[in-house]
């Protein structure tokens, strides 16, 4: 920058520095307003009175929270949230314990048939496991599994295992192996090494698996519309859609108010866990 | 004595028998006992399964098509296992008669067997769960979607009341040649095509673009832009998506309620009121342009990320040579981007590819029909989605449309890893 100093005007580089900065800020502004705008509307729209129709940016009263009072009064938002946090938690749980077993297992030992069934993981990752609907269905009415939240619960478990296996190896691999090495001199066992030395450096890692393993059943739609039946087994992404599916008579406040009691825990955890997943992406990603 | 190790093979062709040759009494027995378990299970259970998946019932009521179609491709896994078990049976004969002529020690009590399979068996006995996991909540589900794309099942044939039929071909013929299917998957196909492209490069293009912008380093309060610009990635999207379907309302959305007039009254201009609901066009524009703002922020997350990696340096050395600031983008900036994020694009158009809940929660797939039950917003898996679950279900056809996907995005994602070399094998 020094250079071009001295080859242009003082006033030039000025006028273009601030032209710079200039649009910067604008760009920066503009994509935030875009980005608040629909958010803030339907904040705002939950403390509106349950007979607002317009979904628009209003910050006209009366506020109230009788929406929230309504939610859990009238509906069953209360039954479906619950649902949902079951299947979450035991998606979680027992997600992450086999995925970190089985990427400890890929990062750590050389075994026959380990290329084999990498490459296994790695197609079988590509499959859209959501297309196999009917599958999933015909398989439920055989295991009398419609309608019951443990075949659900599978479903989801299983569909994330090749993925995040893959992930988990990959930041099981930056763990050093001198560790592990130095460990076995001092006698410690398989499950020693893996416990109390490798564990607690993927923490991190974990942690965002978990959340990730968490949010999924919070944001899938489609398996839980087609294989929950009953009004009150619903999960709360299927039941939130009911209070606007019907064109004519949509509940706009209710939704909101709904939306932003999903929103608001799984936001606070992702802005926690941020500073995780960020450095996890680019770890993982800068292997290739 | 010296073992011969073909007699060992030849003698595990029954499995145990060759373990017992070489003394490992209690292995020969395992295997044995496990041989004879898969024949028991094939004569009382296999066999009718096997014979079931090929004629998927004789009786109606009395044979259920599906459950017959379920049991026989479980079986055909069994068998599978089996087979794999037979030939390392046969090949751990032969090894271990090696290993005893050269003077090994192999294990032969209970305790010495315990202890080699704790070493050895250890990685196997980790990933067990998630084998089993996904033989049945992936493997099974698909084959039987394979299996069912080459059967006559639809609304005519419901079991148990109705036997179904292997079809053959006839599914993929339909979807090509019948004139009312063609057309709709012609319609479907080229949307979801075109959707996949614009959604994620937009979403990839904002991406990168947010992330240079916002890298500059005079920019002050960064770390509240960059809480603002993850917030939609924050938010859950099916929650976002079910909101903007109410902003985008014809009539009481802010879109035409709110943003419109305010955009008329600062630029004098005289937009009317556009039909994001009613106007395929617009329903896809509107579609594109929401996952726009729902993906960007996974892209400038990941691509800021690089851009701190790479050096000043490079940029500084550029600077001397007199590089402007676009050459500069070009030839370091994008270079870095794209050797480090290329796998993740590729995965966002893949996921756009079958991005089911913003179809569906935007606009039900809809406005209109393009025959064949499709909507004029729908891609692919959210007709599947519809030709299973409406009132004259499709599931043959929907299971060939499945098949016609996954070969696509397998293929796809399998050309990109292999050419980016996204996936080192060993490490």
């Amino acid at each position: 920058m020094a250079k071009q100093v001295h080859t242009k005007g003082e006033s030039s580089i000025k006028r273009s520095r601030f032209f710079k900065h200039f649009f910067t800020y604008l760009f920066l502004i503009f994509l935030s307003l875009i980005i608040i705008y629909p958010l803030l509307i339907t904040i705002l729209t939950a403390f509106k009175n349950s007979d607002v129709v317009a979904f628009t940016l209003s910050f006209q009263g009366p506020w109230t929270l009788k929406n929230f009072h309504e939610l859990f009064a009238t509906t069953l938002y209360g039954k479906w949230y619950w649902n949902t946090l079951v299947i979450s938690v035991a998606t979680m749980v027992i997600l992450v314990a086999v995925v970190t077993l089985a990427g400890y297992t890929y990062s750590r030992y050389s075994f026959a048939g380990r290329k084999w069934s990498l490459t296994f993981f790695l197609v079988v990752q590509m499959v859209p496991t959501m297309a196999a609907l009917t599958a999933f269905y015909v398989l439920g009415m055989l295991l009398n599994g419609l309608d019951h939240y443990w075949f659900l619960t599978l479903i989801y478990i299983g569909g994330g295992i090749p993925m995040n296996t893959w992930l988990m190896k990959g930041y099981f691999d930056t763990v050093p192996y001198d560790f592990d090495e130095s460990a076995k001199l001092d006698g410690a066992g398989n499950f020693t090494i893996f416990w109390k030395i490798v564990m607690p450096l993927v923490k991190p890692m974990i942690a965002v698996q978990a959340l990730w393993a968490f949010m999924g059943p919070f944001g899938d739609f489609m398996l839980a519309r087609y294989l929950l039946r009953e009004e009150s087994n619903l999960t709360v992404a299927v039941g939130l859609q009911e209070f606007i599916s019907d064109p004519k008579d949509q509940q706009v406040a209710l939704f909101a108010a709904g939306a932003i009691l999903i929103a608001l825990p799984i936001c606070a955890l992702f802005f926690y866990l941020q500073k995780y997943f960020v450095t996890g992406l680019t770890a993982g990603g800068s292997k290739g | 004595m010296k073992k011969n190790p073909n007699k060992a093979l030849w003698l595990s062709f029954i499995p145990g028998l060759g373990q017992y040759y070489n003394g490992q009494k209690l292995k020969a027995g395992i295997f044995l006992g496990a041989f004879a378990i898969f024949v028991v299970e094939m004569i009382f259970f296999g066999w009718s399964a096997l014979t079931g998946l090929i004629t998927l019932g004789t009786v109606p009521m009395r044979d259920h098509s599906m459950f017959l179609m379920v049991k026989g491709t479980l079986q055909l896994l069994i068998l599978v296992i089996f087979i794999l078990f037979y030939v390392l049976n046969i090949r751990d004969a032969k090894k271990t008669a090696l290993e005893l002529n050269a003077g090994h020690r192999v294990p032969i009590s209970f305790n010495e067997m315990r202890e080699s399979l704790g070493t050895n068996g250890f990685p196997y006995l980790l990933t067990m769960p998630a084998y089993l996991l996904m033989i049945f909540t992936i493997i099974l589900p698909v084959l039987v979607t394979l299996f069912m794309a080459f059967t006559n099942y639809d609304f005519d044939h419901i079991p148990p009341a109705q036997l179904i039929d292997w079809s053959g071909l006839l599914n993929f013929k339909n979807m090509f040649f019948l004139s009312t299917y063609r057309a709709t998957f012609g319609a479907v196909f080229s949307w979801t095509l075109i959707w996949t492209f614009c959604a994620t490069t937009l979403q990839i293009v904002l991406g990168i673009f947010t992330a240079v912008v916002a890298h500059q380093d005079f920019i002050k309060f960064k770390r509240i832009f960059g809480i603002i610009f993850l917030l939609p990635w924050a938010v859950p999207a099916f929650v976002t998506i079910m909101s903007f379907s109410n902003i985008f309302n014809d009539s009481a959305g802010a879109i035409n309620v709110q943003v419109i007039p305010f955009l008329n009254h600062i630029f004098f201009t005289h937009i009317p009121q556009i039909s994001w609901m009613t106007d395929p066009f617009w329903t896809k524009v509107a579609l594109i342009m929401i996952q726009g703002w729902l993906g960007f922020p996974y892209i400038y997350v990941l691509v800021t990320g690089i851009l701190q990696s790479i050096s000043d340096d490079l940029y500084e050395a550029a600077t001397i040579d007199g590089a402007t600031a676009i050459q500069k983008f070009n030839n370091i900036t994008l270079p870095a981007i794209f050797s480090v994020a290329a796998p993740t694009f590729v995965t966002q158009y893949t996921f756009n590819f079958n991005n089911f809940s913003i179809i569906y929660l935007f606009n039900n797939g809809g406005p209109g029909d393009v025959g064949g039950g499709a909507g004029n917003s729908d891609i692919l898996i959210s007709w599947i989605y519809k030709l299973t679950t409406n009132t004259t279900p499709q599931y043959g056809l929907a299971s060939a449309v499945t098949i016609i996907i996954s070969v696509i995005v397998i293929g796809v994602s399998l050309i990109v890893f292999k050419k980016t070399n996204a996936f080192k094998m060993e490490g």
